[in-house]
């Protein structure tokens, strides 16, 4: 079901203007360019992958990298050309450096990042230690104060979207599985009903853009499906890693709407119900975007 | 009449744009051609025999991938010509450059022209320019 | 200097005499322009850039590269080198506060 929206009223003269301007254009969804992600020229990316029945509306599910341009596309395709690779290493030494009262670091529990792999293919889900909906944020800080008598990171601060990238890393490649069983159901239907709920003053959903239109130009930037497979991402914008919930927010401000927090139970709910709209696509971070 | 989504976008968009406008003022032509001359010591410039490849449209001006290419040049300058400072950076090859190319990533504050100039063994210089688009995205996110 | 500052560079580990070998290099540096205010004071955030690259072979230069505010965020640089002998690549960033950043690859020439 794809209805067709008008919006009337809420802007007036100035909308009625652009509305002479814009012509008739129909709009509808477009499938991108279909290419090989192939990474250092042997790890192939799925980039493209069946919906699940009953998850969303999308005819297929295509990776953001598919609608990005070829000199953006290039630095996803080299390690060493993707500066998101920096912020790998840096958590990497992060990763073997004890912090906090027990004087412990990440390996001295997990050993090497590679016993993270598969992690990020199947989060957010239900977490024996927080006995909750967690997210991979939400499991570092878990450790930092629990086990290692540190003190939690922030959110979307550096060393947990760098921390989050490295962890991420150890599963490119496999497909997103989130599962979604009884116990976390309640939170992916919350997280639907956010994705297809108008906000702000412009009125939007997630899905009136990036489910209805992608493939489509909002005015020069293309709309890609907003899959969250290849996060964090090193957004040539900003010049770091975003991660998921910051570019949630980013663009729930953009419908003009006060944003829910980053690692709030909205936007972990949300990103639940997200992360299964992409699954069987791999996980391709940390990407590159603009 | 009705107003359809796409038009609110825009509409949208368009405020964003306006947020992005960076602090300060613009290099006038003259501004760069005053930091070519600089380079060049007011010579001549002429033109070939340097290759300079750039997006037609960068999708992003924050991060745009350049490559310059002056086969027997002992530097090679780059200039934008819309950006606050015109002096973009200068390549000088040592007596080990394995060729006189460079590529890196730039910034360019709108769709502008950027300049290289290649100042040759024999004290010659040439130039080439490359006009490249630079959209303002529709989602500042 | 700067905080976090990591460089990176790719060099290949062997190469024939005389051979051209590519290099790239990295470096996670904010290349603070002095043109974007503070959001939440609205001041000006003073520069500071890296200002100035350079790459050494067994002392000669392969490049030396001066550097302006139109530099990307996290510099990247791509060339090409000679290499005449086995020996060591000296890569050298020069930062605005002062701070120099340095890193070195040894290759292996048969």
């Amino acid at each position: 079901m794809k209805n067709r929206v008008t919006l009337k009223g809420a802007f007036g003269v100035a909308a009625a203007a652009v509305t002479m301007a814009a012509a008739s254009t129909a709009l509808a969804e477009t499938a991108p360019p279909i290419k090989d992600l192939i990474i250092n020229g042997e790890e192939k990316m799925i980039v493209v992958a069946k919906p699940q029945p009953g998850v969303s509306n999308l005819d297929m599910e295509y990776d953001g990298w598919l609608f990005r341009s070829p000199e953006t596309q290039a630095l996803q395709m080299d390690d060493f050309e993707n500066p998101g690779m920096i912020f790998v290493e840096q958590a990497e030494e992060m990763w073997n450096t004890a912090e906090g009262s027990e004087g412990k670091s990440c390996a001295s529990c997990h050993g090497d990042p590679s016993s993270m792999k598969g992690v990020r293919a199947t989060y957010p889900k239900m977490s024996k230690s927080l006995g909750k909906l967690a997210t991979i944020e939400m499991e570092v800080n878990n450790c930092r104060t629990e086990r290692m008598g540190a003190e939690p990171w922030k959110y979307t601060g550096g060393k947990m979207v760098a921390m989050n990238a490295l962890i991420t890393l150890q599963s490119r490649g496999m497909p997103v599985d989130v599962r979604v069983d009884d116990s976390v159901r309640a939170n992916w239907e919350h997280g639907k009903e956010m994705y297809y709920t108008r906000t702000g003053q412009l009125e939007l959903s997630c899905a009136n853009c990036h489910e209805e239109n992608y493939g489509e130009r909002i005015r020069a930037d293309m709309l890609s499906q907003g899959q969250i497979n290849g996060f964090p991402a090193y957004r040539l914008k900003n010049g770091k890693l975003n991660g998921i919930h910051a570019r949630f927010k980013g663009c729930v401000r953009d419908t003009r709407a006060e944003t829910y927090k980053p690692g709030s139970q909205d936007f972990i709910d949300l990103e639940l119900y997200v992360a299964t709209r992409g699954n069987g696509l791999s996980v391709t971070g940390p990407s590159v975007r603009n | 009449m009705e107003l359809t989504r796409r038009n609110a976008l825009m509409i949208g968009a368009g405020a964003f744009a306006a947020t992005l406008l960076p602090v300060g003022a613009f290099a006038t032509p003259e501004d760069t051609e005053k930091a070519i001359a600089e380079f060049t010591g007011g010579a001549e410039v002429g033109e070939g025999g340097i290759t300079l490849t750039t997006p037609e449209i960068a999708e992003n001006g924050n991060t745009v991938p350049i490559t310059v290419d002056a086969p027997g040049a002992v530097a090679i300058a780059i200039f934008a010509e819309g950006n606050p400072e015109p002096k973009v950076c200068t390549f000088n090859f040592g007596p080990l450059a394995g060729s006189q190319s460079a590529s890196t990533r730039i910034r360019l504050a709108g769709t502008q022209n950027v300049v290289a100039v290649a100042k040759m063994a024999d004290g010659s210089f040439v130039k080439t320019a490359n006009t490249v688009k630079v959209t303002i995205g529709g989602c500042g996110g | 200097m700067a905080k976090g500052v990591k460089p990176r560079v790719k060099v290949p580990k062997k190469a024939s005499a005389g051979d051209v070998i590519t290099i790239k290099t990295l470096i996670s540096h904010k290349m603070e322009s002095g043109r974007r205010k503070d959001k939440k004071t609205g001041e000006l955030i003073p520069r500071n850039i890296i200002n100035r690259f350079t790459c050494d072979f067994n002392g000669q230069n392969v490049i030396d590269v001066e550097m302006g505010t139109a530099i990307s965020t996290n510099p990247y640089f791509e060339f090409e080198a000679k290499v005449p002998e086995s020996g060591e690549f000296k890569f050298t960033w020069y930062d605005d506060d002062g701070s120099v950043y340095e890193t070195s690859k040894k290759i292996t020439v048969s």
